[in-house]
């Protein structure tokens, strides 16, 4: 059914229609819609499953790991601080490989104090062992929380998966969303059954000591749950099209790629809004083009490998940081690069920090210095909108 | 599991599980040797109300309805609280040994 949504409630619908049976969440801005949404749907019936309140992010994950285990699907939304605070569990979860689907709805980190939209609150959970998608609209927010349990309760994946979406941008603006019926969903993603499970009446310890000659095999398959993962999130994105009739572009979406003098890179809300740009300067004749990094972790290797053979400039946008060094996304797609006889030159932007705004006028102007680059690169990275720095 | 038995069924790490999964629980692990000091009762200042065991984190002391008290030494790990705890001081901390 067609409804007009925030993004937090169709994270919340996205819960819903996946029939997620345990639900523990700790409220933060702008997260908080989320959960409220999902305590009225619970409180009213409409939604069978059991809300676990608690006093913490780290509770709440703690809640959610141990209710994954018993086999139930789980879920839960936050933020920011709030996911800075679940870190310890957020690594548990994936050592305990529970399929649990979380909604992060990115928000820049205090201090300076901030509720505006940036990555660097996911990002810092990088190496947690959780998948990680990027979401540029509020239909994707939805449909993606889908094929997290579907991929995520794979026994060949068995892992959680973050789902981002930027903080009011997509958080709390309204847009058409098409619900799909329980049952279709129910056709597409059957219960989940883990072989062992926590059980009063058959008990088992779970996440034991093991010694050193053990732990690195347990650390080797959840990374090779992760690499398979990558083939996991085309073929699950292929299949959820199949049967709803919608897919978002794969795990790198290519827009106007194929001949473009020019590329940017970007994740989350601002692509759409690069989109438009794209299509006005092709207007004009300038040959440029768009690659959305839709799946962070794991990292599409062989899709920013497939964007060299496109275009001879390349430009990561990075909402994030990482102080000391460039952006966290550009070094990634420098590292799946490095092996290339051919390489683009690859610029690195900082964008958008704490909800510094990012119009198609800034946009323009990026996507005009990247096309100059022709000779070569004047710097590898360059922040954006500084005031006094760079000439802004 | 210890080295001896893991060698039967760990050749690869194909051969395990997710995540390490025991089934030995923990009335199975026997943590009691860890103790120093074991805690000894004098059952006639005992006054029955159970103090002791509300407070034990190891549910190592056992105890019935209107029954005197008694220790898991298995499972007691010498800690000292029942004894801190009970009003009578009718638990007394003795080395292990003594």
């Amino acid at each position: 059914m067609k409804m007009v949504m925030t993004g937090n409630y169709a994270s919340a619908y996205g819960a819903k229609v996946c029939r997620a049976e345990v639900i523990s969440a700790y409220p933060i801005t702008p997260q908080t819609s989320i959960v409220e949404k999902i305590a009225t749907l619970v409180s009213s019936g409409e939604m069978k499953a059991q809300f676990v309140k608690v006093e913490s992010e780290h509770s709440a994950m703690a809640a959610l790991i141990s209710a994954s285990m018993t086999g139930a699907r789980t879920y839960t939304a936050t933020s920011s601080h709030g996911l800075l605070l679940m870190h310890e569990l957020l690594i548990w979860a994936a050592g305990a490989r529970t399929p649990i689907v979380m909604s992060n709805v990115c928000r820049a980190n205090g201090p300076p104090w901030s509720v505006w939209a940036d990555h660097h609150d996911a990002i810092a959970q990088r190496d947690t062992g959780w998948m990680q998608v990027f979401c540029e609209g509020n239909q994707e927010v939805l449909d993606s929380i889908i094929m997290a349990y579907k991929l995520g309760e794979n026994p060949n994946i068995r892992l959680p998966t973050m789902i981002n979406e930027d903080a009011f941008i997509l958080s709390h603006t309204v847009e058409p969303v098409d619900v799909p019926e329980m049952e279709d969903v129910d056709d597409f993603l059957p219960p989940y059954n883990p072989r062992f499970k926590l059980d009063v009446d058959e008990p088992y310890g779970f996440g034991s000591l093991v010694m050193p000659e053990m732990y690195m095999e347990f650390r080797f398959k959840i990374n090779e749950a992760m690499e398979a993962a990558r083939q996991g999130w085309r073929d699950v994105e292929k299949d959820f099209e199949k049967k709803f009739g919608r897919n978002h572009g794969g795990m790198v979406e290519f827009y106007q790629c194929e001949d473009a003098d020019a590329v940017l890179i970007m994740a989350g809300s601002i692509a759409s809004t690069a989109k438009d740009v794209v299509d006005k300067l092709r207007s004009e004749g300038k040959k440029v083009g768009l690659a959305r990094i839709r799946i962070f972790r794991p990292f599409p290797v062989e899709e920013i490998r497939k964007l060299a053979g496109m275009t001879n400039i390349l430009a990561m946008c990075d909402h994030s940081y990482t102080f000391g060094h460039w952006g966290p996304m550009a070094q990634e797609v420098r590292g799946a690069l490095y092996d290339l006889a051919d390489k683009p030159l690859l610029k690195n932007y900082i964008v958008g920090l704490g909800g510094k705004d990012m119009t198609p006028e800034v946009i323009e102007k990026i996507y005009l210095k990247t096309l100059a680059l022709k000779d070569g690169l004047d710097a590898d990275i360059e922040w954006i909108g500084v005031k006094g720095h760079g000439g802004w | 599991m210890t080295k001896e038995e893991l060698k039967g069924v760990y050749k690869t790490y194909r051969d395990l599980p997710l995540t390490p999964i025991t089934s030995v629980n923990s009335a199975a692990n026997r943590t009691g040797f860890w103790k120093t000091f074991k805690p000894v009762m004098d059952a006639e200042k005992c006054i029955k109300c159970g103090i002791c065991w509300k407070f034990c984190p190891d549910v190592a002391v056992k105890m019935k309805p209107g029954e005197l008290p008694s220790f898991d030494l298995e499972h007691c790990k010498g800690c000292g609280i029942c004894a801190h705890e009970c009003p009578k001081k009718a638990i007394t901390m003795v080395m292990e040994g003594e």
